[in-house]
């Protein structure tokens, strides 16, 4: 047994239910162990950080403190989460004076943050820690011959000083090595790095479908049968409003948008409702029905 | 050592075919993208048609793509893109049309940069010698001097792809440089401007321009600075502020995001035009079976969110 502190961020506490349970349903088959930050603040998803990077950086480090205190690393399931804070965290661990200064905010609450805490995001633990030769060896239903899209989110992809891409080169290609090792065929395709949309859905809506709608129909145009992502606001955009896109592109796209979590369970041979993937918005029968065959 | 380039190509004048030719030469170790670039037309084919001047990462003028992300040529070693041999793929920078080879038109690019009144409108009598401003106060704008205008991150840029009508990161990080400059006088003038659509609220935070820049001007950065400046100075008639507000409203409240509220709050309560099409939307969420919970719980402990929030937002 791994145990980490589980960030669970918000999105899967609410918008994507499904999430939490895929991940809760998922650990345990690869020997993870949770102990969930049930006090932890939202990492204010970057939309803190550009009103007040202070007050953003202070609620991460009270999240850090945390964890230090149960002496557990953290593991995140969105990239939007893991982004942030591991840019809080940079910030936080290479400036001491403003350590300080963030740990006064903290002593209110008895709390302080020594610059230890290290945030991983599952797709990392897998790849990093668990291994993909070990995760290929506890398949029991491999997604054979399946045409997978990875999407991964900004946040776990740039800016890559503040990522640790140094140590871990390969980070950005993890997702699709993940796809391999679970028997599934990863597509290649130019959308895989871009950006779902989802931070300007409320300001151009317009704009925010065009941009999944494309990367959708180049993977529909590839022959992609559903696409993968870490990253539970991605998901949002691209399950949650592929009706949108699907009228701004003339065309009912029907990409089943699959959690990470969600694509791993179902290999290891959860049952699929276990992993809530019937509570999509785009039905998800057509990838499920696949992995049954 | 060797280096092999797979050089993206187009000629209009030989009709509107675009390939990809691939060219061997021998450099030296610590030769750049740029240079194998010259050593190709200088010896091997004098139809390839690039941009280029100080070799040095000064001029701006030789942004291109190198395996798929942009750069200047001149910056980018061939062991850093191609450390064991690999083939390097160069193409011309995106978002803006091909004029031949790695040659586009920056007219796009200029327009934008002139849209944003890249120049210093101060107000009040004239000071009889120069303006004299702090150091400290210029410190800041340092970041956005830097740029040198090479387009790498107006070629990279996700919402410019699908909407030609975004001032863009490189235009919005000049712009900034003018909000920020205390010698300016039409700060709020700017902000209200850069405010509208097409301005600072449709960044979508993908980081492509900040990864991509050859100067460290983080261009999205300063595009959140004047996000920020917005918010200081109440321009606040706009969904991207409303969404700002509403979502640390509901992290200061309750510790975390109430999504159906800021879903709401961002348009506005009585928007009911752009309200009316949220109802499908969260009607489909209800056939999924997962409408979260009308009560919005509070997270345990927030209250020393909230204090933070009073404290730090003060
Ligand atoms: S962060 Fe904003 S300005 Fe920069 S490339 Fe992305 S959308 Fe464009
Ligand atoms: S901001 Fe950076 S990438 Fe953009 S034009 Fe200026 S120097 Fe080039
Ligand atoms: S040649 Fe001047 S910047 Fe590259």
């Amino acid at each position: 047994m791994v145990k980490y502190a589980f960030y669970t961020g918000c999105v899967s506490k609410g918008g994507a239910p499904e999430l939490y349970q895929s991940i809760t349903a998922v650990a345990p088959k690869l020997g993870l162990e949770f102990e969930e930050l049930e006090g932890a603040a939202c990492t204010g998803a970057g939309v803190l950080t550009e009103r007040n990077e202070e007050l953003a950086d202070t609620l991460n480090a009270r999240t850090f403190a945390m964890a230090e205190r149960l002496n557990l690393p953290i593991m995140t399931i969105c990239s939007t989460c893991q982004g942030v804070m591991s840019q809080a965290n940079h910030r936080l661990k290479t400036n001491p004076g403003y350590l300080q200064r963030v740990n006064q905010h903290l002593a209110v609450e008895g709390l302080k943050y020594n610059g230890t805490a290290t945030v991983k995001h599952f797709m990392w633990f897998l790849a990093e820690d668990y291994g993909l030769t070990n995760l290929q060896s506890k398949v029991v239903r491999p997604l054979t011959g399946i045409k997978l899209a990875a999407f991964y989110g900004c946040y776990v992809l740039r800016p890559t000083k503040d990522l640790e891409y140094d140590e871990h080169p390969e980070r950005g290609e993890y997702l699709d090595q993940i796809i391999s090792a679970l028997g599934g065929v990863p597509i290649d395709y130019s959308g895989k790095t871009k950006c779902c949309g989802f931070p300007i859905l409320t300001m151009n809506e317009k704009n925010s479908v065009t941009m999944s709608g494309n990367h959708m129909m180049e993977v529909k145009e590839l022959g992609g049968e559903a696409m993968v992502t870490p990253c539970p606001l991605c998901h949002l955009s691209l399950d949650g409003y592929q009706p949108q896109a699907g009228k701004i592109k003339n065309v009912q796209i029907g990409m089943p948008i699959i959690h990470l979590p969600q694509a791993v369970g179902l290999a290891l041979g959860i049952p699929p409702q276990t992993l809530g993937l019937n509570k999509h918005i785009v039905s998800t029968a057509s990838f499920v029905g696949r992995v049954r065959s | 050592m060797k280096v092999k380039l797979n050089v993206k190509r187009f000629d209009p004048e030989k009709g509107s075919r675009v390939y990809f030719q691939k060219y061997e030469v021998d450099m030296d170790d610590q030769a750049t993208v740029l240079d194998a670039l010259i050593h190709v037309r200088e010896y091997v084919d004098p139809t390839l048609a690039f941009r280029c001047s100080c070799r040095s990462a000064i001029c701006g003028s030789c942004g291109m793509r190198i395996n798929g992300m942009a750069g200047l040529g001149c910056k980018t070693k061939i062991f850093q893109v191609a450390p064991n041999g690999e083939e390097i793929n160069v193409e011309p920078m995106g978002n803006m049309k091909v004029l031949r080879d790695l040659i586009v038109d920056m007219g796009m690019f200029w327009d934008k940069i002139r849209a944003v009144e890249p120049w210093l409108q101060p107000t009040g009598p004239e000071p009889e010698r120069e303006h004299i401003v702090p150091n400290q106060a210029m410190i800041d704008l340092t970041v956005a001097m830097n740029c040198i205008m090479c387009g790498s991150c107006v070629s990279d840029c996700t919402v410019m792809e699908v909407d030609k009508s975004f001032l863009g990161p490189a235009a919005l990080a000049k712009a900034y440089r003018f909000v920020d400059d205390p010698r300016d006088g039409h700060t709020e003038e700017r902000i209200e401007k850069y405010s509208k659509p097409g301005g600072i609220w449709d960044c979508t935070h993908c980081y492509f321009c900040v990864q991509v820049c050859p100067k460290d001007v983080a261009p999205m950065d300063r595009i959140l600075d004047i996000r920020e400046a917005a918010l200081n100075a109440g321009i606040k008639n706009n969904n991207g502020s409303r969404h700002s507000d509403s979502f640390a409203n509901s992290v200061k409240i309750s510790g975390w995001l109430d999504e159906g509220r800021l879903a709401v709050e961002s348009h506005g309560y009585t928007n009911i035009p752009e309200l009316l099409p949220l109802i499908p939307v969260g009607l489909r969420v209800m056939m999924a079976g997962k409408m979260p919970s009308p009560i919005h719980h509070k997270r345990p402990g927030s209250k020393y969110v909230k204090q933070l929030f009073e404290k730090l937002e003060g």
